[in-house]
């Protein structure tokens, strides 16, 4: 392929992934936010032998200011994350921020006008006191929506019902999901609910709003991750195994999510038409070796693996019956253990999935390790009112 | 090669109230306008990604990007939020297209500040929880203290910020999108409360409503899309630190630094000689000199005799807002950088009405984030490619 083919497909510049850092995921962690983001964004430098110095650009992400009670959040968190007199900005998509800072970290430097960026994730939920949900409540609209007193868990059961209505679905078949990832996160250090269940422990786990029950869902948490990003000729120096990022995509639905057919979220799917155009990729389930799609909730990694044309519409649930997204399956599924496993501090989880595959690809997953050797990964957040989709895939 | 133009602007307001539209009609009403004024394009199919900058708290809401998309024509296309100044949507622009991923970028920036009931305790609540909020007071007495660290060191006196009321009010009444134009003198200004010592009420910017739509294209999409684009010829951004008690009180490092990185990529290395005006963040009068010195247009310490001798009124040799500034057309919020790039569209497109300035070429435009923030934007804009 030459070069300037090369150039047309991936950017102006092609980007890679040279290191990454997590801190521990936890209910409350003592450190503030600045503290975590920097923990995070050290480690990812470490990881490197790269130095703030060397960082010519900084992309923060963190979801809702109302977590922690302080406006303009972004400016707030700026030097914890290393933005001292350097250009910085903050990107905010809800729950799907975690990926899209990766993808706003590689604009940065697919454009040419930087070499290098570091992007730091944060979130700091146990701030909000009693308890995050709080915080959920105003992202309705003021009129519409928020005098219902509705809570998040409520519309995603709308979602999981319409979603095992359709396909005729079970919740054992779901229930799945949650044993699969809680185990995966057993083998995770920084993991904050890594178990080992039953399908029955699911099952009888306490019913929140029918048919999400306890262990469907992932915890609060608090966090950071981080990526550094660098151009070809950086990385090439910094590194001998350097993961590309080959394609970037993000799609937003209408805020009317009262009027859109929750069985199947289109967003996710036109995000991830985005990134495969990018990246060459004809045949998801073929060229994608290892994924690590978005599950704050059990059912959502059935929803997403779907609406990332990773399988077909209602057959999710089969292919996870079957085996096939354990780690030693065809298609492995959220090896880290995903949210529910490994924890849900909103921007870091997202971005902890990106953590995720850069250490499958690099042959760096430890326990996690999966055994096929993978060249192509995906990660994928989801966020808004059931309405937002990023995705990121990524190459070694 | 793969040059960035914006090809269409559209803006509403800006007004102390708008109480006949949501800020979704606002938005809507803007986006409109940019839209036609590319040539009609249509956001449904010819635009690729769209960027909307705004914060939460300002808006009333959490995730605000979930409202956003609708007004815009942007349901299940690619829309997301910097949570910045509209300037730093510029900047996120400039990166997309120059990736040659994408043609056509939509920025949107908007201010319903009248619907805000407590819009001071927001800016305090922007504070540092832990080491500065909890002094409680009227959060811009930090720009009191800066005013007064700033004409300390540098001899300006409170007569020459003064003058930048007078200046910007007087700049605003040629301005059909400035709310607040008028007539009024120095003494006026010097005679007008003083709020947080010594900073005036006359020299603090009143917020108002409005929106700022604007799209920007790759060079082959621009030549479809307009006779007269406007190319950014530059973009720079800096954070220089969160924390009060280390940031520069006297020169806006922020801006300096974004300033070269603007310049750098502009080639720009005498920017009083190439640039021909500059819009300039004059959240508080001071603030206009602060950043001029800091943009390098004059010395350290300069900028207030500048004003005072005229030379950036409008007719003067340097003008300094001509839109009126933010003094003169209300603050927008995270809509000021946006009313700044505006203002300079327009003059250079030549369509700056009554207050054209004659054969303008470069255009400078810079935006900083208010208090407590040391983060600025700067962009050098000319309609010679």
């Amino acid at each position: 392929m030459s070069s300037e083919v090369k150039n047309e497909m991936f950017g102006k510049k092609r980007v890679a992934i040279v290191g990454a850092g997590l801190t521990l995921f936890r209910r409350n962690l003592k450190e503030t936010g600045k503290e975590l983001s920097y923990e995070a964004a050290k480690m990812a430098l470490d990881a490197t032998g790269l130095e703030l110095r060397d960082m010519q650009s900084v992309v923060m992400g963190s979801a809702p200011d109302a977590f922690d009670g302080v406006h303009m959040k972004g400016e707030y968190l700026a030097d914890g994350a290393g933005a001292y007199n350097k250009p910085y900005s903050r990107v905010f998509v809800g729950g799907g921020t975690g990926v899209f800072t990766p993808l706003a970290g590689w604009w940065h430097v697919a454009s040419g006008q930087f070499d290098t960026c570091l992007v730091v994730s944060e979130e700091k939920m146990s701030s909000c006191y009693p308890h995050p949900q709080f915080a959920f409540t105003t992202i309705f609209d003021p009129i519409l929506e928020r005098p219902i007193g509705m809570n998040l868990v409520w519309i995603f059961a709308l979602e999981m019902h319409r979603y095992m209505h359709k396909h005729n679905i079970k919740k054992e078949q779901i229930a799945l999901v949650s044993v699969k990832n809680k185990r995966n996160a057993l083998d995770h250090p920084c993991a904050q609910l890594g178990a080992n269940i039953t399908v029955e422990d699911v099952l009888n786990s306490e019913i929140m709003c029918w048919p999400v029950q306890r262990l469907d869902v992932s915890p609060t948490s608090d966090g950071a991750a981080a990526v550094v990003l660098a151009s070809e000729d950086v990385a090439k120096e910094v590194t001998d195994n350097p993961v590309w990022i080959d394609g970037v995509g993000w799609c937003i639905d209408s805020t009317h999510w009262t009027n859109r057919d929750l069985y199947y979220p289109d967003y996710v799917e036109c995000a991830a038409r985005m990134a495969y155009k990018m990246a060459g990729i004809k045949n998801p389930p073929k060229e994608i070796d290892v994924a690590e799609p978005y599950d704050p909730f059990d059912y959502k990694e059935l929803h997403h693996m779907e609406g990332l044309l990773l399988c077909k519409k209602g057959e999710a649930p089969k292919l996870t019956a079957e085996g096939v997204t354990q780690r030693d399956g065809d298609l492995p599924i959220n090896p880290s253990g995903g949210l529910l496993g490994v924890g849900n501090p909103i921007a870091a989880a997202g971005t902890m999935k990106v953590c995720e595959i850069f250490w499958q690809l690099r042959g760096e997953a430890g326990k996690r390790q999966i055994p096929a050797d993978p060249r192509t990964g995906l990660a994928q957040a989801w966020g808004d009112l059931m309405q937002y989709g990023s995705v990121i895939v990524l190459r070694r | 090669m793969s040059e960035v133009a914006i090809v269409g602007v559209g803006c509403v307001g800006f007004r102390p109230i708008t109480p006949e539209l949501s800020y979704k009609e606002l938005m809507f009403e803007a986006a409109v306008k940019a839209y036609e004024d590319a040539e009609g394009i249509n956001p449904r199919k010819d635009v690729d990604v769209f960027v909307t900058c705004a914060e939460d708290y300002l808006e009333g809401f959490s995730i605000f990007d979930e409202f956003v998309p609708d007004q815009l024509g942007a349901a299940l296309r690619h829309l997301f939020t910097v949570s910045g100044d509209g300037m730093l949507g510029l900047a996120t622009a400039y990166m997309l297209i120059k990736t040659r991923q994408f043609d056509t970028v939509v920025v949107e920036a908007h201010s319903k500040a009248s619907d805000i009931l407590t819009y001071m305790d927001i800016v305090a609540f922007g504070l540092d929880p832990i080491f500065n909020r909890p002094l409680g007071g009227h959060p811009y007495y930090v720009a009191g203290m800066e005013m007064q660290r700033y004409m300390h060191d540098t001899g300006t006196t409170v007569e020459q910020c003064a003058q930048v009321v007078v200046k910007n009010k007087k700049n605003a009444i040629e301005n059909p999108y400035a709310a607040y134009g008028s007539n009024i003198t120095l003494d006026q200004v010097l005679c007008s409360d003083i709020c947080f010592h010594p900073l005036k009420k006359l020299e603090i910017s009143t917020p108002a409503d409005g929106c700022v739509v604007m799209v920007l294209a790759s060079e082959n999409a621009a030549e479809k899309l307009t006779n007269n684009p406007i190319w950014v010829k530059g973009v720079g951004w800096c954070t220089e630190t969160p924390n009060l008690e280390t940031h520069d009180w006297t020169r806006a490092e922020y801006t300096r630094l974004a300033a070269e990185m603007a310049y750098k990529t502009a080639k720009i290395s005498n920017p009083w000689k190439e640039i021909d005006f500059a819009e300039v963040h004059d959240l508080f009068a001071y603030k206009e000199l602060q950043h001029i010195e800091a943009l390098k247009l004059c010395e350290y310490g300069e900028a207030g005799k500048l004003t005072e001798e005229g030379i950036t009124s409008l007719d003067g040799e340097f003008p300094v807002n001509p839109s009126g500034g933010l003094l003169g057309m209300g603050y927008g919020l995270e809509a000021s950088g946006m009313q700044k790039l505006l203002e300079a569209v327009l003059q250079l497109r030549g369509e700056a009405g009554s207050r054209q300035i004659l054969d303008a070429e470069v255009g400078l435009a810079q935006a900083w984030r208010g208090i407590p923030t040391a983060t600025g934007v700067v962009a050098v804009l000319s309609n010679v490619k």
